[in-house]
């Protein structure tokens, strides 16, 4: 074979492998990856029970009309789910004021539901200032757990001083019981637009 | 080939395999001793033939081809990919001695030395790159890392680039001073 035509093909199928493990160059990370294949295949969120902070249950997904966004925390956490707490509250508001209250419900879910008993998830609403009307603090069944992260495509590692890092995002699911759109903690404005736009 | 090379490719892999777990506990050594580790295996497996023909003049099919593979074994998706998934381990196994190490031995000695000129110098930029983006990142860029993980992944590509700047230009500052190329004006006339 010819120099030049070996070097072409070696560049065309170097170039073929590149472009599928990007999607196209869109998304060179795993969040990235995951952010895309939610918008394009919108997978169903499997039926599963959550304890909220006041002892009740919600369900996963709503199955009543609503929207919902969850964001994965746990109570014991020191640094990104203060924050994250904090745009959970905001967009509580965003709602209230928007008239959306019966429409939409917000969920911060406990990955560590070991830990975080019912008296735990009740001092995180409260220092974040979740009342439960709107937005509540759950934690699943612990044998839930991993395919509830699988679904949502988080990740948690231990951080070697007794805490966790992970991926943390807001993600909304339609009343149609899909996962749409996964967005930055702190993306207000873009979760408000993106549950509109799942609204009827 | 001599056995020693084939005894040591073997070794280097299989050492690879058997502290897949630790090593790939911490992106550091995943990175900077796994995986180089894997591609010294290939390098080490190029045998003369290999890559002697035509299709291979000047070494360009051969560096393309090293090029490409490590290019798609430094994207973050690749890295977290092969941390969860055994599948996409064995291909980085696989791939990392066959397609990279290989074909850089291949085509490293039959490459002009410019061309060789012009490979160190992207090797050490992008190496620069890769250690600014590691510690100036305000995201996580691998899932299956911590963000000090992260951190300390940058000084190591840091490290790294010094390291070969270090190597590749020393030899040029001490011992015999190079001849100028057939040709060029010595200055001596």
């Amino acid at each position: 074979m010819r120099a030049w035509a070996a070097s072409l093909a070696v560049a065309v199928a170097g170039v073929a492998a590149l472009w599928v493990a990007t999607d196209g160059l869109a998304a060179l990370t795993t969040e990235g990856a995951r952010r895309l294949a939610v918008v394009r295949d919108a997978p169903v969120v499997p039926p599963r029970r959550l304890q909220t902070m006041d002892g009740g249950q919600e369900v996963l997904p709503a199955g009543d009309g609503r929207a919902s966004l969850i964001e994965f925390i746990y109570t014991s956490c020191p640094t990104i789910c203060q924050s994250a707490g904090t745009a959970m509250a905001v967009l509580r508001d965003r709602f209230a004021t928007a008239g959306l209250a019966t429409q939409v419900r917000l969920l911060s879910v406990s990955f560590d539901p070991e830990v975080d008993d019912v008296p735990q998830l009740a001092s995180y609403g409260e220092r974040h200032g979740a009342d439960g009307s709107i937005w509540t603090i759950a934690r699943p069944d612990p044998e839930d757990l991993p395919e509830l992260l699988d679904t949502f495509g988080v990740t948690v590692i231990p951080d070697g001083f007794g805490g966790y890092e992970h991926n943390a995002a807001i993600l909304v699911v339609g009343p149609d019981g899909r996962l749409h759109t996964i967005l930055d903690v702190e993306d207000v404005a873009g979760a408000v637009a993106a549950t509109r736009r799942l609204l009827p | 080939m001599t056995a020693w090379r084939i005894l040591a490719a073997a070794v280097l892999i299989g050492a690879g395999v058997a502290l897949r777990g630790p090593l790939e506990a911490h992106p550091v050594t995943h990175m900077l001793v796994q995986m180089p580790g894997l591609a010294l295996a290939g390098a080490l497996l190029a045998s003369p033939a290999i890559g002697s023909g035509e299709w291979n003049r000047g070494g360009v099919a051969a560096l393309l081809a090293a090029v490409f593979t490590a290019t798609f074994w430094m994207l973050p998706r690749s890295i977290d990919a092969a941390v969860s998934g055994p599948l996409v381990d064995a291909a980085k196994f696989a791939t990392l001695p066959l397609l990279a190490g290989l074909p850089l031995a291949a085509g490293w000695r039959r490459a002009h030395p410019l061309l060789r000129g012009f490979l160190k110098a992207q090797a050490l930029s992008m190496l620069g790159i890769l250690a600014f983006l590691y510690t100036h990142a305000p995201v996580r860029i691998c899932n299956a890392y911590l963000a000090e993980d992260q951190f300390r992944l940058g000084i190591g590509f840091l490290a790294v680039a010094v390291a070969l700047a270090v190597l590749w230009t020393v030899p040029l500052l001490v011992g015999e001073a190079p001849r100028p190329a057939a040709g060029m004006p010595t200055g001596s006339g």
